[in-house]
């Protein structure tokens, strides 16, 4: 199997703006005073609240928790005391139950972090018990629940475990340090990934862009026949996970289904670190690493962050803003990051990145006439026809925008990035998106 | 004090919700414009301009003058009237007055080019919506209305400078000057062609490659079109689709049609066949966005050109053949839809 310079059709090159953090090692951020944790940052059946307002709790305590499947449960990630357990925004966009807590500094650990034992005794079951009780959920930005994607049914034969290191988002490098920094942990998770679904094959593929990262998950899995790294030309949306699948396997995951269709799963990078750390110290998912940047920003940095510290918090420790005030403060990154109202929302287990864009930057262009010029064909990863679903969805013609298969749309956002006339395009697409489906639930 | 100091805190920041931009992504914009790719035509036609002034003297310089002064006026003018914003700054208008000029003689009347810009911007860009909703290429149409109204001085072709009389182009003593129906012509235009195509002899290719021959001013010389093709590849402003299947089928249509080997380059060289498939049948409005309706496209431009050079009634077919196919093309999009990733079967 080739392993070099892999791609996939289709795609965008984006200038991908990762000078600003990409060399600088993880730094762990300050402790936060509170934190704010949703009971809803994942994919799924929201959480309902373990602990109420005044209770003591520790770090790496389980503070909520559901009786659903397609869900993961949430941990302090600080000692303290809870102050409130009531409704705010997160960064999604929605507005959510949060347990607030206060620090009290110590850091105290919860008696159940504590290492799992040997990977070599852990059953298949066992793992994926683990990781569900450590509320791990795909850290990449859809925020799945991985316990579920670990549980195939049973007709679906999985032979082969991606680790989707190609962090495509411009700006974003938390995903990269941690490979370049943690590859071990990566390799280590990649492992039990592969114990968990009983498969001898695992390939994790990084964009070329971060040969750092090659190299040390490369001296890393020095010896593991079963493993290897492949190398991912430079191109915008290589993360999405059915182009990776398809730049490494060659395969095509069908419309509508899913990557063990193909028998495949992916899993991202970072999720793979939390993954040996909820194995090796029994760390429930409370941190992550988040990439702070953009040229609002200071000192852009790559930090250490537990999970509910507010965006403020880290924008201070990163020097403030370059202006008395922003642009743009977006979660996430440039191509598919949600653009905030409030700095006070907490991170979450998806959160890669704080990205403020300066006023200049987030200056939007003036909207031009479509000239059919067709680069959004081009650049569309799902071959679809962008300028035609917009202009339906504009005249609010949502059947034709189904025809149009709007709803393969992975909204990667490259065919706005490149039309000319600077047409909303999947901005469009996704309200189309919305329509069709609650048209298809009132049904 | 403490609150004093937090008051102003959430006053700053009260302020700063109210500043931030709130947008749906992505957040980032690529360096592509309207203008840059009008820009880049222009850039690209700049060789031939220079090479119609050189070719036919300072009045193409003059007619190229006229026509863009009288598109950008029209535009102007109308969109006035519609109460639309005013919309020079595309610089579309510009490519629409340098295309209808280079469709023109060069002793065309000055009044000729104003009248194929009234057509093409008036009529078939701004009543139909103005950039990117016009159905046919402005230009096109514009010579196709002039070559009806005014066949006669659509058709007086002149030779290169500085001998500066009436001429027939290559194309049109092939149609009339060679074949055995010389007195089969149905037009006026077809008619003065023909006698004075009669008894012509053809020029040598390398005058056709580099453009001294006659022929409306923008399309003689194949070279200079060529560079600015070139330009426009090198600056992914046009897709090689519809130009290679244009002339590839062409010349395979040509030969299909008995045209004798000789001339073949005459074709392929001669009218407006490389101005054509290189910067009218790559109009982006008027021609499809599916990667297999741009084949579609160009192998029924090649068809249709090569029939009415050998078989039609006109020496040259080749705005017609584009014109034919900008009004086939949302059939052509229609079935040509690209299969979606991972499509499945029904």
């Amino acid at each position: 199997m080739k392993l070099e310079n892999l791609t996939f059709k289709g795609g965008v090159n984006v200038p991908h703006y990762k000078e600003l953090t990409e060399n600088l090692p993880i730094e762990k951020a300050k402790e936060p005073a509170i934190v704010k944790i949703p009971l809803h940052q994942h994919t799924g059946a929201p959480c309902e609240a373990m602990v109420k307002v005044g209770d003591s709790v520790k770090v790496g305590q389980k503070i909520g928790e559901s009786e659903a499947f397609v869900s993961a449960p949430v941990h302090s990630s600080v000692s303290g005391t809870v102050k409130e357990i009531m409704d705010m925004p997160i960064p999604t966009g929605l507005t959510v139950k949060c347990v607030v807590i206060e620090s009290d500094g110590k850091n105290e650990l919860h008696e159940l972090v504590r290492p799992k034992g040997k990977l070599e005794d852990l059953s298949s079951e066992e793992i994926i018990e683990i990781i569900r009780e450590a509320g791990i959920t795909g850290m990449g930005g859809a925020s799945f629940p991985t316990h579920v994607k670990l549980s195939p049914p049973s007709d679906k034969k999985i032979d082969t475990v991606l680790i989707n290191g190609a962090e495509c988002e411009p700006y974003l490098t938390a995903d990269h340090r941690v490979m370049a920094e943690e590859a071990e942990k990566v390799i280590f998770g990649l492992k039990a990934i592969m114990k968990a679904l009983g498969v001898d094959r695992g390939v994790i593929g990084v964009e070329k862009n971060k040969p750092d990262a090659i190299k040390a998950l490369k001296e890393a899995s020095q010896g593991e026949e079963n493993i290897s790294i492949a190398t991912l030309k430079v191109k915008y949306p290589q993360g999405d996970e059915k182009r990776l699948i398809n730049a490494i396997l060659g395969r095509v995951v069908p419309s509508g289904g899913l990557p063990m269709d193909v028998g495949a799963v992916v899993s991202n990078a970072s999720t793979t670190r939390a993954i040996a750390e909820a194995i090796l110290e029994g760390k429930p998912l409370i941190e992550r690493v988040t990439t702070v940047t953009g040229n609002g920003i200071k000192n852009p940095k790559n930090l250490l962050v537990k999970i509910g510290t507010p965006f403020k918090d880290l924008i201070e420790e990163c020097g403030g803003f370059t202006e008395d005030s922003p642009g743009k403060i977006i979660a996430g990154g440039p191509m598919m990051g949600i653009s905030q109202f409030s700095i006070d929302v907490p991170i979450i287990k998806g959160s890669g990145g704080i990205l403020v864009l300066s006023k200049e930057e987030a200056k939007p262009e003036p909207i031009q006439p479509c000239i059919r010029c067709g680069k959004c064909l081009e650049v569309c990863p799902v071959k679809l026809q962008p300028l035609y679903i917009s202009s339906y969805t504009l005249k609010k013609n949502f059947d034709k925008a189904e025809e149009y298969n709007a709803l393969d749309c992975v909204e990667c956002g490259a065919c706005s990035y490149i039309c000319p006339a600077k047409r909303p395009l999947v901005e469009s697409i996704r309200l189309a998106k919305r329509e069709i489906l609650a048209k298809r639930k009132a049904k | 004090m403490d609150s004093k100091a937090m008051d102003t805190s959430k006053a700053k920041e009260v302020a700063l919700e109210n500043m931030l931009l709130v947008t749906s992504s992505p957040h980032i914009r690529s360096n592509e414009s309207v203008q840059r790719i009008m820009l880049d035509v222009i850039i690209a036609l700049a060789p031939a301009i220079i090479g119609s002034v050189y070719f036919f003297g300072l009045n193409a310089l003059k007619l190229i003058l006229i026509s863009v002064a009288s598109s950008m006026v029209f535009e102007a003018i109308i969109q006035k009237i519609f109460n639309r914003p005013i919309t020079l700054d595309d610089f579309s208008a510009i490519i629409t007055g340098i295309l209808i000029a280079f469709n023109l003689p060069a002793d065309a009347p000055w009044w000729l080019p104003v009248a194929g810009s009234a057509f093409a911007i008036i009529v078939v860009k701004q009543f139909f919506g103005g950039l990117g909703a016009n159905f046919m290429n402005p230009a096109l149409a514009a010579r196709a209305f002039l070559l009806s109204s005014w066949p006669s001085h659509m058709a007086s072709f002149t030779g290169t400078r500085p001998d500066v009389v009436a001429t027939a182009t290559p194309l049109a003593i092939m149609k009339y000057g060679m074949g055995p129906d010389t007195a089969a012509s149905a037009t006026v235009a077809a008619a003065t062609s023909a006698s004075e195509a009669a008894g012509a002899e053809l020029p040598t290719l390398w005058n056709m490659f580099i453009g001294s021959i006659p022929g409306a001013i923008g399309e003689t010389s194949t070279l200079l079109l060529l560079i600015g093709a070139a330009y426009l590849l090198i600056r992914k402003v046009i897709d090689w689709k519809i130009p290679v299947f244009y002339l590839g089928t062409t010349f395979i249509m040509l030969v299909l049609l008995g045209v004798e080997a000789e001339f073949l380059s005459y074709h392929m060289l001669g009218g407006g066949l490389i101005l054509g498939a290189f910067f009218m049948a790559t109009d982006y409005v008027t021609t499809p966005v599916t990667p297999v309706g741009r084949i579609i496209f160009g192998i029924g431009a090649g068809i249709l050109t090569a029939l009415i050079r050998v078989k039609g009634g006109y020496p040259e077919g080749v705005s017609y053949s584009i014109l034919l196919m900008n009004v086939a093309t949302p059939l052509i999009e229609k079935f040509t839809r690209p299969r979606v990733f991972g499509e499945v079967k029904n």
